[in-house]
């Protein structure tokens, strides 16, 4: 990689918006189907929650947004009452592990926004 | 304390109450059917003062630009003032022009409206009768039909398909309010795989959209599945079996819980589905009626591989009950 790749932003060199929109889509069928969290996804209105996951992964691909470490707690201290614990946090990280590795990212690239996702744990766990 | 101001008086709504509770409450007619944001039989006009954006998802650009909300999700904050207006304006005279049973419970209702009324095959309209009862229907003609017809389902004591079947006569005067919704055909890719899929008078704007691709030119294969309890509950079986005997890329399957025979499949609607089209990646699909199934059955479509810019649905969320108290939802759920 040379430097002004390192430089880019995950978000960028994966190809930005459009490759968003196709990874939400994978993620989201992950995350439905793995028992463990599914619960924490389901809603009525898919598009919205589609809306919330590619927000939440153009954060950790430093995309641009507006997400805050505030907001990172304030949007999940409900379903922190409702059990969410280290376990789907890991659980969801592995899912974007597996959504990025089958859209082909580098493995060096999948180690960075999983660390920017590890370091959203407190945050996401209101602890 | 937010107040309302409705035809020169002020109305003053409790805390959390929202403009269509407030009125009715006291006494103010509005239309309503869901009071859930979906069926936008309630819809007013803000003349002044600001409404929450909640109050207006969903809407059209050129109704929010004109200051129309939905009045049962409007629930301004403390201290607001609102000046609403009716939304008579949007509403269309229209005429019954037959009322005809398809089956033992499903009527259709054909009308011709007074003034042009545009719509796209497979929207829905908000049928208000004389004296303000609201209720959502498909569309299932096409524009250039002239005549509008719906597929109203008879449901013991239901006040609209109870007055339908019973009262109604044609000549009677109705209006129309509408159209709303995006389900409906989209000309541009004449050869992707379409699934249209729904149970009871969900088939009503199938109806539509699957005449409407076909006229477009729709090339690919269109897969209509059509779920009832009993083969009674099934009905234009002749004409859609018809109608695939004239275009070959159409796929017509009916489909009972019980009672199927050599014509009309047994099982449940979500299986028959995955066997005839085991792996949906690419296809556009529609999906209508009756709630849950229109949500198990997108969940279903999505997971096998259907994009969701590529679901459309519509459920025909029922109307809620009169004497809804206004109950502070519990934490975490919405
Ligand atoms: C977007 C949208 C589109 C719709 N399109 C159609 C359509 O094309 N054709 C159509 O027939 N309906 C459609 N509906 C439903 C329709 O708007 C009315 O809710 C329905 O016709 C019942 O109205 P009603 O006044 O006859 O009965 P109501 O007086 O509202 O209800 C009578 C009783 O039946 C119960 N009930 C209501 N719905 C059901 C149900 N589905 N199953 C069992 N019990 C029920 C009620 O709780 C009540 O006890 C649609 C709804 C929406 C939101
Ligand atoms: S949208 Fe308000 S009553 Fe249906």
């Amino acid at each position: 990689m040379d430097t002004a790749a390192a430089m880019k932003s995950v978000y960028e060199q994966i190809g930005g918006e459009p490759a968003m929109a196709a990874a939400v889509e994978v993620f989201y069928r992950k995350v439905l189907t793995d028992d463990r969290i599914s619960h924490f996804f389901e809603d009525v209105d898919m598009e919205r929650q589609a809306a919330k996951q590619k927000a939440f992964l153009t954060m950790v691909t430093g995309g641009p947004s507006s997400y805050s470490g505030r907001d990172m707690r304030a949007g999940h201290a409900h379903l922190v009452k409702h059990g969410l614990n280290d376990m789907h946090f890991d659980a969801v990280a592995g899912h974007l592990k597996e959504t990025l590795e089958e859209l082909g990212v580098a493995a060096p690239l999948v180690a960075r926004v999983l660390a920017i996702a590890e370091s959203a744990r407190a945050d996401v766990l209101n602890r | 304390m937010a107040k309302v101001k409705h035809e020169s008086r002020w109305y003053p709504l409790e805390s959390g109450e929202s403009v269509l509770d407030g009125l009715l409450r006291q006494g103010v007619s509005v239309p309503n059917s869901c009071r859930a944001g979906a069926c936008q039989s309630c819809l007013m006009k803000a003349v002044r003062g600001t409404v929450p954006e909640a109050a207006r998802v969903g809407l059209k650009d050129t109704l929010v630009a004109q200051g129309y909300f939905l009045a049962c999700t409007c629930r301004p904050p403390e201290g607001t003032e609102l000046e609403v207006a009716g939304a008579e304006a949007l509403r269309v005279p229209a005429r019954i022009t037959s009322l005809t049973l398809l089956s033992a419970d499903v009527l259709r209702v054909r009308l011709v409206t007074d003034a042009p009324f545009e719509y796209r095959a497979g929207q829905y309209v908000s049928l208000v009768r004389a004296d303000g009862l609201a209720r959502s229907y498909s569309v299932a003609s096409l524009p250039r039909e002239g005549e509008l017809e719906l597929h109203v389902r008879l449901l013991p004591g239901g006040a609209m398909s109870g007055w339908l079947a019973a009262d109604a006569r044609p000549g009677d005067a109705v209006q129309l309010q509408g159209p709303v919704g995006s389900c409906f055909y989209v000309p541009g890719r004449p050869e992707q795989p379409l699934v249209l899929a729904g149970t009871g008078t969900g088939l009503a704007p199938l109806y539509g959209i699957v005449r409407d691709a076909l006229e477009a030119g729709h090339s690919g294969p269109i897969w209509l599945f059509h779920g009832a309890r009993v083969p009674e509950g099934l009905y234009l079986r002749d004409a859609l079996r018809e109608l695939a005997e004239r275009h070959p890329q159409l796929h017509y399957r009916p489909c009972v819980l019980a009672g199927g025979s050599r014509d009309v499949a047994e099982g449940s609607l979500d299986v028959l589905i995955r066997t005839e089209c085991p792996k949906p990646v690419g296809f556009r699909a529609y999906l209508c009626g009756d709630p849950q199934l229109v949500l198990s059955l997108r969940k279903k479509l999505f997971l096998s591989g259907l994009s969701l810019k590529d679901l459309h649905a519509d459920s025909f969320l029922p109307s809620a009950p009169k004497a809804e108290v206004v109950t502070n939802s519990p934490a975490g759920v919405r």
